[in-house]
């Protein structure tokens, strides 16, 4: 066993790993731990919300293969986001959290909804089973990232209802962004007609994203002077700009059948999202509570032990992701079934 | 209305009640994957295919529910106990975070592969891919007992005041971490899970070798069954007595770190020794059950045994009374009684182990119309086990929800409203009913319809034939 002194009196409890600025690393890392879901299990989301749409069973099988492999996966960023969160700043972790308590049930009811339904599913091949299961898919897949994106907003104005103004607009906004991954992400994994009528659904969630975004900003800009300064720095400007930007290469690529630049931009947009709140909450992480990224940090030591543990693990993740998206590259065969049996 | 302390204790208790049966499940299903898998590709055997694919099914819907219900606990650390997450976040936060990125990742994403990409992938990557899940399982266990523990016997840290509020700082990550609790937890927990499991498969299995030479219905799969059986016996037979000789010197260590709970475990009121270890405790009346005292009841006992758990050996150790404690006492009944059944199930389990053991040996397995009737009765009581040894730690820690550091009461998120707490409450209550009984149909349906056809069993092998004239039935229902 080591020597514990070493620890408590050597450099790990001393000061920063390298002298790194390691608070706002950790801040950065928690919204793109946050950026990662919205991306990830985003297409996941946009895909149960496009399921909506569609009657035919073959057709809805072939959905609900093209994320069976992968969703689980998806979903875990969402528990390293909380897990980020509670380890680097535990203060805001607690207070947003128990400030949100509906908000945050609301979140997890509409997940147990989405996780249970493929799998429920896929268990009884009877018509009304599965036209239940099938709701159930929808209404958690809408209702997750909705709440999320009211979350993201109660997170940043310091609210904490389910129901204001820039809530629903954001929460709204999040929803189209999942419709816009999931689009893309249907391009990739569906052919013929069925990837025609899906991707058909990109452009039209890009322009309600826009539109919603731009509705979210301009009641900030009037309602919330606190931001409004910060509306206007380049960086958050640039990130605006970057943001339609990427929409019109995303229209673009849709309509040159190639998904995969699609994808890339939809995940674009959706980091961006994650950059543009962090950058409007800097230099606060919890402004409701008064909280700063220097005064919630945890000690240096278990500060410089994640760190090291998350440069660790997290190139692992990489790997692991890498793996299983290599596996199930490719789209998924017409009758392909879900269960793997 | 219910008081917020009140219903997050309730809630958080519902919540990890429920959740910890799919962990169990996953966590004891992991290491017969595994072999399942190498024999599935190393033998020629396809029973082993078959097995594999059946008990993968199994393993994909506990895992689908351990998921959403493992989410929920991780969140109510924030939404129920925000003062507690505030104080401890610094020691607590860290292994959460790190058994989400090190066991979570691990097992969600090889899970993807385990579950649908058998076709897809070679040999080699299947067989990584069952030992990453099965790895994964066990490493979130590390992770999560490594937190838990902590909170049983804290280490490594000092306090401080910041802000009116007490602050748990990391000073020494190798004593918090490695805490002393720790591996007595994770060992006891690892062999329950297998156990569990091995209970389950046993008691699943003798359904189908009983209706089929007992009854008399042909039962189309009835090898499956028997083999099925059979690896669960073999399991049965180690975890068995493993978990009761480990549990016996785990009792030990909690006298050494918790004399409190210990106390609460045995109804220690006043200071003694000799104090008797019940095996049997029979409650006379009504107050025996909600206030039971080591002393008043009425029971088959060894002397000394509680003063010999509790010292390692000395039949006539004193043992502190909870009298003499300066908070108040656990609730004891809730603690003595789990305890009791625990231990009570601890031994009926090892027995049940070398009975069957017994009528394998003399092959006589398919004959034993109690043993198998023992069995069926037995599938989920593993599972009722975990939840009482739980129930002990937990309760038992009271009234602290960190040994000596900080009380429940004053965990809890102190804006949170008795409404808000009640309104979830119930919504919880009312969801986790549908999911337990939506996880039990499913699993039973899974059952029903038995193990897979593979190619290699030649449909002789699987219609066995039975005496005739007996048959009151075509096939197994579905
Ligand atoms: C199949 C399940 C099972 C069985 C048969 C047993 N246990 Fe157990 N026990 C558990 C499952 C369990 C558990 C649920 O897994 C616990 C809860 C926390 C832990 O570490 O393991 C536990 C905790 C636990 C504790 C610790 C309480 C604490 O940490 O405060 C003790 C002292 C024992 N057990 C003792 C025993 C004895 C003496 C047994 C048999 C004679 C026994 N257990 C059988
Ligand atoms: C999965 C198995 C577990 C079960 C069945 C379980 C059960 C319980 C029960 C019954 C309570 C209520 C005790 C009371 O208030 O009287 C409780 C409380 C609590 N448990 Fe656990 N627990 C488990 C695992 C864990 C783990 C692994 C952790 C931490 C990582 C944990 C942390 C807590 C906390 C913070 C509370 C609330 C405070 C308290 O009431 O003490 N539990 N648990
Ligand atoms: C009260 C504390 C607990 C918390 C906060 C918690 C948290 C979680 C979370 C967030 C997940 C979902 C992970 C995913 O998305 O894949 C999960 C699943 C899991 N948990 Fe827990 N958990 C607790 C108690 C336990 C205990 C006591 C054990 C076992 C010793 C355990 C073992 C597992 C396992 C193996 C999984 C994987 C899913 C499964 O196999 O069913 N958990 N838990």
């Amino acid at each position: 066993m080591t020597d514990p002194t070493v620890l408590q009196s050597g450099t790990l409890a001393d000061g920063p790993l390298f002298g790194l600025p390691l608070p706002e690393l950790w801040f950065g890392l928690v919204f793109f731990l946050l950026g990662t879901f919205l991306f990830l299990d985003g297409f996941d989301f946009g895909v149960g919300a496009l399921f909506a749409t569609l009657d035919d069973d073959d057709e809805r099988e072939q959905l609900l293969s093209a994320i069976g492999p992968v969703w689980d996966g998806n979903e875990v960023w969402l528990v390293v986001f909380g897990g980020a969160m509670f380890a680097a700043f535990p203060a805001v972790y607690a207070n947003l959290f128990s400030r949100n308590y509906l908000l945050m049930f609301a979140i997890l009811a509409a997940l147990i909804c989405r996780g249970l339904a493929p799998e429920m599913y896929e268990q009884r091949h009877d018509a009304r089973w599965q036209r239940w299961w099938g709701r159930a898919f929808v209404a958690g897949s809408v209702a997750a990232p909705f709440f999320l994106g009211a979350f993201a907003a109660n997170w940043l104005l310091g609210g904490a209802g389910l129901a204001s103004v820039p809530a629903i607009v954001v929460g709204a906004a999040v929803v189209a962004l999942t419709v816009v991954n999931g689009a893309a992400y249907l391009g990739l994994k569906t052919r013929g007609s069925l990837q025609r009528e899906m991707v058909a659904y990109g452009p039209k969630a890009v322009t309600a994203y826009l539109g919603l975004v731009v509705a979210a900003l301009g009641y900030l800009y009037v309602f919330d002077p606190a931001v409004s300064d910060s509306l206007l720095a380049p960086a958050s400007v640039g990130l605006v700009t970057l943001t339609v930007a990427l929409a019109v290469a995303y229209v673009a690529a849709i309509r040159r059948e190639t998904f995969l630049p699609a994808m890339a931009a939809a995940a674009g947009m959706t980091y961006g999202l994650a950059a543009l709140v962090a950058l409007l909450m800097y230099p606060m992480a919890d402004p409701a509570a008064g909280l700063t990224v220097e005064s919630a940090i945890v000690s240096t030591l278990p500060l410089n032990l994640m760190t090291i543990a998350a440069a660790a693990l997290l190139p692992l993740v990489f790997v692991y992701f890498g793996v299983l998206y290599s596996v199930f590259r490719g789209p998924v065969e017409a009758g392909e079934a879900y269960g793997g049996d | 209305m219910v008081d917020p302390v009140l219903a997050s204790r309730l809630q958080f208790a519902l919540t990890t009640i429920v959740h910890i049966i799919f962990p169990v499940m996953s966590m004891g299903l992991a290491p017969f994957l595994v072999y399942f898998t190498w024999k599935d590709i190393r033998s020629d055997d396809p029973v082993y295919e078959q097995l594999r694919r059946f008990w993968t099914k199994i393993f994909a819907v506990s895992f689908v529910v351990g998921t959403v219900t493992g989410i929920v606990l991780e969140f109510e650390f924030g939404t129920n106990f925000a003062a507690f997450s505030t104080t401890a976040g610094e020691l607590f936060g860290g292994p959460l975070a790190t058994e989400g990125m090190m066991a979570f990742m691990l097992e969600a994403t090889f899970l993807g592969v385990f579950v649908f990409g058998r076709e897809k992938v070679s040999d080699a990557l299947y067989m990584v891919s069952a030992v990453a899940v099965g790895l994964g399982t066990w490493l979130s266990a590390v992770w999560i007992l490594v937190a838990n523990s902590w909170m049983q016997t804290p280490r490594g840290y000092e306090l401080a005041t910041e802000g009116g509020q007490t602050i748990v700082h990391l000073s020494d990550p190798i004593a918090a971490y490695a805490n002393p609790r720790f591996p007595w937890m994770f060992v006891h927990m690892q062999n329950a899970a297998v156990l569990s499991v091995a209970l389950f498969m046993a008691g699943v299995a003798s359904y189908y070798v009983f209706r089929h030479y007992q009854w008399k219905y042909p039962v189309e799969n009835v090898a499956f069954w028997e083999k099925t059986l059979k690896i669960a016996i073999v399991v049965l037979l180690l975890t068995a007595p493993f978990q009761v000789l480990h549990g016996d010197a785990y009792g030990r260590h909690v006298a050494e770190t918790q004399p409190q709970k210990f106390a609460a475990m045995e109804a220690v009121w006043e200071t003694e020794s000799y104090v008797p270890e019940y095996i049997i405790a029979v409650p006379t009346n009504l107050q025996d059950l909600t206030d039971p005292r080591a002393r008043e009841l009425f029971g088959i006992g060894i002397p000394g045994g509680a003063s010999w758990l509790a010292s390692g050996g000395d039949p006539s150790a004193t043992i502190k009374g909870l009298n003499e404690f300066e908070t108040e006492a656990p609730p004891v009944a809730i603690v003595f009684w789990a305890f009791r059944l625990m231990v009570g199930l601890g031994f009926w389990f090892v027995l049940l182990a070398f009975w069957a053991g017994y009528r394998w040996w003399r092959g006589e397995l398919r004959d034993d119309d109690l043993l198998h009737k023992s069995l069926m009765a037995s599938s989920l009581l593993g599972i009722l086990a975990v939840e009482v040894g739980w129930i002990v730690t937990e309760v038992g820690r009271q009234p602290w929800v960190i040994q000596g550091v900080m009380r429940t009461e004053d965990g809890v998120s102190p804006g949170l409203t008795g409404g808000e707490a009640t309104a979830t409450l119930a919504g919880f209550a009312l969801v986790y009913l549908a999911l337990l009984t939506l996880y039990g149909y499913i699993v039973a349906r899974i059952v029903r319809s038995g193990p897979p056809t593979v190619e290699g069993i030649p449909s002789a092998e699987r219609d066995v034939p039975v005496t005739p004239g007996t048959v009151t039935e075509g096939t197994d229902d579905d």
